[in-house]
């Protein structure tokens, strides 16, 4: 069969860099097949995909070498038009791409485009929504749907095009995890019935793996590092080295010493023959140990009884009670619209409660005002670029001080120390629009941090990293929660983040808290996830199926061995660094 | 959000069906102009008179909501009154001037004399005012600015334009709920919003609202104008529109009566050679 996809030797380096983005590539990708590619940020994985589009070279623009053959065309000839016919592009931001104002519209656009006469558009708009179900939708505008459904009216705009292949660019990085699902579920069906080619860029292999892919290419450093097919891929070491999370039903097997064979299928965790391993996993599992749990303290925040509604008799939240604990990580978690950043704004008094009221070491603080609160109970929110309103780094980190009236002498002080925290000394006179997303976000948290805040909350801290950023973050924050005893809440659809790095977890569906307990036992709990739009863990089924009962036991078990791991090879690097405690030179 | 969203309603588009709301975008859109250049030509006070009765039913026919354009309506009051003594202040005897007569009511002050004649002639303007307000409401709140955009298209102007338009209007939303996402992170870092604050120092703090605001926004833009390329927009010189809607009998009838009542009011109005009605001769 002839390739529907060829990149032959292909370079490609942007105009803007030195150095090429894309070295050497050679791809065959067949008609039907459905294709996943991975790879750390910056590694070219995107930049491969709009070569494919052609947003490469004339939206982005540089210089390639060697070739690459699209269904018989040539991208850098034919063009972004001529390209938007063989190949449709379903972006990241579920919410910037919606252009029409309802569903129908938006569907409809390339077809305007087009010049399609009307009544043979009403035709097709109706024959793909149908499709991707949103045919009851069609006359709503992008603010009355959920991101689930936005997606798939995205879905539609490009299959309305008849096109041939299919790109999704991180399809699943806004979605909360059962909406995630429904997304692949929605893909695997499309390349079924309609046989399309299909190619997904995402660096949450697991969740993409829920359904069958033909093959995985791994991009690092802008050569193809691996071709293989999922099964092959999982059973090596090459994930890891190129920094990618392994599923983690695989990482507890490696954990556990055993050796992945191709041969038992381990794409799937339900279908996966596990009878050579399940010996050796209930050894590891009756061997391994875990810590006493912490000792209860003193309580830091407690909310009691918060109801709020917008519209009254409509209520977004209602009864919620819970308690942090000084020294805790909590996250939040529940589907997308639950009530979570609602709650957000009420902890930090940006609404006010209906009812009940919020206490910090059993006072309440109803009576501040949102900036008194901001010295208590500091918020960090999703994109860095909604928080930075100074063109320096020092500016934007005093600005909560210089408000304050505090003097100069000691702002300068405490700016350099939480710089130091950071690993931003170094770059402390450097513009913010040089640095890169990560480390913006580090700004935003030092410019939080400086006010010596007890609680901080972070929206989606994790969101658009991929494993490595992530772990530097979270390690980050954990250290600050170690360290200097800051007390770190975070509202997340990250269920690794959950698991891994918040000692509790309060869960949120339609209003009301479901759950308030250790994120291996929610996460292990099959009623609450599928309230709550959660996805159990593999660790559950994996555990199950090596006949272990205590399966929180299990994922609490593995979770605590991979820290330790963790924790053992982040002191190494420290101590290569040159046991300095600048970790500023590490590039975020 | 929410927030947010209760504010976009404000004079936007309302779904209903009346036969206004079923009309042709571009019908409207010509009523619209038609109606504004008869209302600013005239000053006849038997034709504004007839105007404001024919609007006020249109008004009422579209089934708008007091609710919908109440806050506008009060802000163009504002403005009414300005003009109407401003219009006073500098020329006190522009009526006498316009009707050739003088009736004084009272002496104010100085050169300050309430006559009659200026009466009346204010009285016309706020007229005008009465007659044009409706219209333009109702066809703020009763046209889909997609079919908007379609029917600016349709008349002659580039789509590229129409489109502007109607993209504009599908991002305030979001652009409205970043504004209150990032002046609520502001607010909790200490800069100070409310009125608490002198004014000049409100004004500098709103920079700190402005510029992420700005930056949140152009990365937007870029998304949008990837995403617009990726589906092909601007391949063709035309395009056609999903919403557009084809000219049908009301349409045309409505065309005809105010263009046929156009002619009829400019008849009326200059017969006697002025566009000012006098009863003062």
């Amino acid at each position: 069969m002839k390739p529907i996809i060829e990149f032959k030797n292909y370079t490609f380096k942007y105009r803007s860099q030195t150095e090429p983005t894309l070295r050497d590539i050679n791809l065959m990708i067949y008609p039907g097949e459905k294709v996943l590619i991975v790879g750390p940020s910056g590694s070219g994985k995107s930049t491969l995909a709009h070569c494919i589009n052609g947003l490469v070279p004339f939206s982005f623009s540089g210089e390639s070498e060697g070739s690459l053959i699209v269904k018989d065309q040539e991208p850098n000839k034919l063009g972004v038009f001529g390209m938007s016919k063989i190949v449709g592009t379903v972006l990241q931001d579920t919410d910037g791409q919606f252009i029409g104002l309802t569903v129908a519209e938006d569907i409809a656009f390339a077809l305007e485009n087009d010049m399609v006469e009307q009544n043979e558009m009403f035709r097709r708009v109706n024959e793909v929504a149908q499709t991707v179900d949103v045919k009851k939708l069609l006359k709503h505008a992008p603010a009355e749907l959920s991101g689930g459904q936005k997606q798939r009216v995205s879905m539609a705009g490009v299959l309305i095009d008849d096109v041939d292949i299919l790109v999704f660019d991180e399809p699943l990085a806004n979605l909360d995890p059962a909406t995630g699902k429904k997304a692949i579920d929605l893909i695997d069906k499309i390349q079924k019935e309609d046989k399309k080619t299909i190619l997904i860029i995402e660096h949450r292999l697991e969740d993409v793996l829920y359904r069958d892919v033909d093959r995985i290419i791994v991009i690092g450093e802008g050569r193809v590092v691996a071709d293989l097919e999922p099964d092959e891929l999982l059973a090596g070491n090459i994930l890891k080295e190129q920094g990618i999370r392994e599923p983690l039903y695989i990482a507890a097997l490696k954990q556990a010493g055993c050796v992945i064979r191709p041969e038992s299928r381990p794409q799937h965790v339900d279908t996966m023959d596990l009878k050579d391993y399940s010996e050796q996993v209930r050894e590891w599992f009756e061997a391994s140990t875990l810590p006493a749990p912490k000792k209860s303290q003193e309580t830091a925040l407690e909310i009691m009884d918060l109801d709020f509604a917008y519209i009254s008799g409509n209520p977004i939240l209602s009864s919620i009670r819970f308690k942090i604990k000084k020294r805790e990580m909590l996250s939040i978690v529940g589907k997308n619209g639950a009530g979570k950043t609602t709650l957000s704004n009420l902890i930090c008094g940006f609404i006010n409660p209906d009812k009940g009221s919020i206490l910090l070491h059993g006072r309440d603080i109803s009576e501040k005002s949102i900036k008194e609160r901001g010295e208590i109970i500091g918020l960090v929110m999703q994109n860095p670029n909604q928080m930075i309103s100074k063109p320096m780094i020092y500016d934007e980190v005093a600005l909560g001080l210089t408000v304050r009236g505090v003097p100069e002498e000691e702002i300068k002080k405490r700016v350099y120390d939480t710089l130091k925290i950071c690993g931003l000394y170094p770059f402390r006179n450097w513009p913010i629009s040089a640095l890169s997303f990560g480390q913006k976000k580090r700004v935003t948290i030092a410019s939080i941090l400086v006010m010596n805040p007890e609680v901080i909350i972070l929206d989606e801290p994790t969101a658009g990293q991929d494993y490595y950023h992530y772990t530097e973050i979270m390690e980050f924050l954990k250290d600050l929660n170690k360290t200097f005893g800051i007390t770190i809440i975070m509202i997340t659809h990250d269920m690794h983040l959950m698991l891994e790095y918040t000692d509790r977890a309060i869960v949120i569906a339609d209003g009301e808290l479901i759950a308030n307990d250790t994120p291996a036992k929610i996460l292990t709990n099959e009623a609450i996830a599928e309230k709550a739009y959660l996805k159990k863990t593999s660790l559950y089924d994996l555990a199950l199926q090596c006949g272990i009962e205590d399966v929180s036991g299990f994922a609490e078990r593995f979770i605590y061995c991979e820290r330790e791991i963790k924790m053992k090879t982040q002191e190494e690097i420290e101590e290569i660094d040159g046991s300095s405690n600048e970790r500023g030179d590490v590039n975020v | 959000m929410r927030e947010g969203m209760s504010m976009s309603r404000l004079l936007t588009y309302a779904e209903k069906d009346t036969w206004i709301h079923r009309l042709c975008g571009v019908t409207k859109l010509i009523f619209f102009l038609a109606w504004s250049v008869i209302g600013m030509l005239t000053y006849d006070t038997r034709v504004l008179i007839v105007m404001l009765f024919t609007s006020l039913i249109i008004f009422k026919v579209s089934k708008t909501e007091w609710r919908q354009v109440g806050t506008i309506f009060k802000f163009i009051l504002f403005f009414l009154c300005l003009n109407v003594i401003t219009v006073f202040f500098f020329s006190p005897l522009e009526g006498t001037t316009i009707y050739g007569a003088r009736t004084d009511i009272v002496h104010l002050f100085g050169n300050y004399w309430i006559t009659k004649e200026q009466i009346f002639y204010e009285m016309n303007i706020v007229l005008k005012y009465f007659t044009v307000i409706p219209v333009v409401l109702m066809f703020i709140v009763t046209t889909n600015p997609s079919e908007f955009a379609a029917s600016l298209n349709r008349i002659g102007i580039s789509y590229k334009i129409g489109y502007a338009v109607a993209i504009a209007l599908r991002y305030i939303p979001d652009v409205q709920s970043d504004f209150i996402k990032i002046k609520h992170a502001q607010e909790a870092r200490g800069i100070e919003m409310s009125s608490k604050a002198k004014f000049h120092v409100r004004l500098r703090n709103m920079a700190t609202i402005i510029f992420p605001l700005i930056f949140s926004s152009m990365e937007r833009i870029d998304v949008v104008s990837n995403a617009m390329e990726l589906r092909g927009f601007g391949k063709y010189k035309k395009r056609t529109w999903y919403s557009g809607k084809p000219l049908k009998r009301n349409d045309y009838f409505t065309i005809v009566f105010v263009l046929l009542f156009g002619s009829v009011a400019m008849i009326v109005t200059f017969y006697d050679g002025s566009r000012f009605y006098n009863p003062f001769r």
